[in-house]
């Protein structure tokens, strides 16, 4: 779910605007009608080496296979739980796709309702069914730590150009902090820290479409820091 | 539509009650993004009528015998505050909110790319808070607004409004005063793209040669409101994108 950023005239399109007449491809958010190419969402124009798309600026979560997300146990049956990873659809996972032996009708003992999973998207088909995975590198149950949640569109602001901005805000807070695709968020570490990392995070979400946003945001964590340490 | 009444709906000037001509407008302001906790909404006024929209979704379908596995499902409910009119109006769904929930379920249903989520249930609530005649139409607008501003893909926005015909004229937009003693009211909505009608609906009487005269003021009409539909959406997130440049 890498997305860049083109240009510098940002031009902000509704449903049914006309992107380009011809001549480019078209790709996500878009659609064609009589050989023209119109906008199908809200969000940013973009031109990216001959394809025109769309960045939505708001919009639910759908899941793509290998997304890593945070889920949220929402029932148990006996050889799968049920998923909530904040998108449309519900999503199982099922006791073969975690790493622990689970006997049939133990899945209770493993994984209780209301506990949170990393996990990954294992596979999405046309009828939009999909399953979950936890065994892979990294993936667990979170213990400790908060949660926040952020419109999925600005994960890729959070992150920042190669992980520039989670960086700097894991640097300066010392915090750990695991970002999922669907827009949650995991933060742990010492309370104030936690607090001044979501805080952060916050504001990012407000400001995404603002310019040079990791200077400002580095300012305002140490606005916050700095007092504690003094 | 029958009442009868010694009213002058249009004087010899050709000038409405309000002091707008047969093919006017009444003023129309549109907000969208306004509710915080919605995925999507807008705020609708055309005239004396305040119209508030609520989009939800893509989500779960809940009625689980209404999920339908090849495309998205549009649930719609209009709802009339007790107090948008000025005889209260007994709350809950009665004959005239479920048809309108259904047509204007159905007129967006054919903009809305459904088939991205299949088995889900898209739930637009529309609240009219007052109403002075075609809050149907003002329903209709606003719920767009609030579908787009939601981020669901669809094909084009609708604009609606309502003609109709009052003291022997054909007038645009019809107020209380000439819907309750005029002679037709035909609520109308496009899509602006292609001008394809997704909701015509007509109360009264009307000559061919009146009717054809009613669409093609209407039509015109839509595409004005569109303009403003668009307006309201774009000035929401150019607006947030300069908040978030001087908050620094």
């Amino acid at each position: 779910m890498e997305k860049r950023d083109a240009r510098p005239a940002r031009e902000i399109v509704v449903p049914g605007d006309l992107l380009d007449n011809g001549g480019s491809r078209p790709g996500y958010g878009t659609y064609v009608l009589d050989g023209k190419i119109y906008a199908s969402r809200l969000g940013v124009k973009n031109l990216f080496s001959g394809t025109v798309s769309i960045i939505p600026l708001r919009g639910r979560y759908m899941p793509a296979p290998g997304d890593m997300v945070l889920g949220m146990i929402v029932d148990i049956g006996p050889s799968n739980w049920l998923v909530d990873i904040n998108a449309p659809y519900p999503a199982p996972l099922h006791v073969n796709e975690v790493p622990w032996k689970v006997e049939f009708g133990d899945t209770s003992r493993f994984l209780k309702i209301g506990e949170m999973i990393m996990a990954k998207i294992l596979m999405v088909d046309e009828s939009m069914k999909i399953q979950v995975t936890m065994n892979d590198s990294g993936l667990r149950k979170l213990e400790g730590g908060q949660i926040a949640e952020i419109s999925h569109s600005k994960v890729s602001r959070v992150i920042g150009k190669s992980g520039s901005m989670i960086q700097m805000i894991k640097n300066m807070t010392d915090c750990r902090i695991f970002v999922g695709q669907n827009g949650r968020i995991w933060v742990d570490g010492d309370t104030d820290s936690v607090t001044v990392a979501v805080g952060a995070i916050k504001m990012i979400e407000k400001e995404a479409q603002t310019s040079n946003l990791t200077e400002r945001v580095k300012e305002f964590i140490g606005s916050k820091i700095k007092p504690e340490e003094e | 539509m029958s009442g009868q009444s010694d009213l002058e709906l249009v004087n010899k000037k050709g000038i409405r009650l309000d002091g707008r001509k047969a093919g006017e407008l009444r003023n129309i302001k549109i907000e969208a993004g306004v509710l915080e906790n919605a995925d999507g909404s807008a705020y609708v006024e055309i005239g004396k009528n305040k119209v508030r929209a609520a989009v939800y979704g893509p989500r779960e379908c809940h009625p689980r015998h209404l999920q339908d596995p090849t495309k998205a499902i549009i649930q719609c409910k209009y709802n009339m505050m007790a107090f948008s009119v000025s005889d209260r109006k007994r709350p809950g769904p009665d004959r005239r909110s479920v048809e309108i929930s259904k047509i204007i379920a159905e007129a967006l249903e054919s903009v809305v790319l459904t088939e991205l989520y299949p088995r889900a249930s898209i739930d637009v609530y529309i609240e009219i808070l007052q109403a002075n005649a075609g809050t149907r139409c003002a329903g209709l607008t606003a719920a767009s607004v609030a579908l787009a501003d939601a981020g669901i893909p669809m094909r084009d926005i609708i604009p609606s409004i309502a003609v109709g015909k009052a003291d022997g004229k054909v007038l645009l937009d019809l107020n209380k005063e000439e819907d309750n003693f005029g002679q037709a009211d035909v609520p109308l909505a496009i899509i602006p793209k292609t001008n394809e009608i997704v909701l015509l609906q007509m109360d009264g009487n009307m000559t061919r040669e009146e009717f054809d005269n009613a669409i093609e003021m209407g039509v015109s009409a839509c595409h004005e409101i569109y303009e403003l539909q668009k307006d309201a959406l774009k000035r929401r997130y150019a607006a947030a994108m300069k908040d978030g440049v001087s908050d620094e």
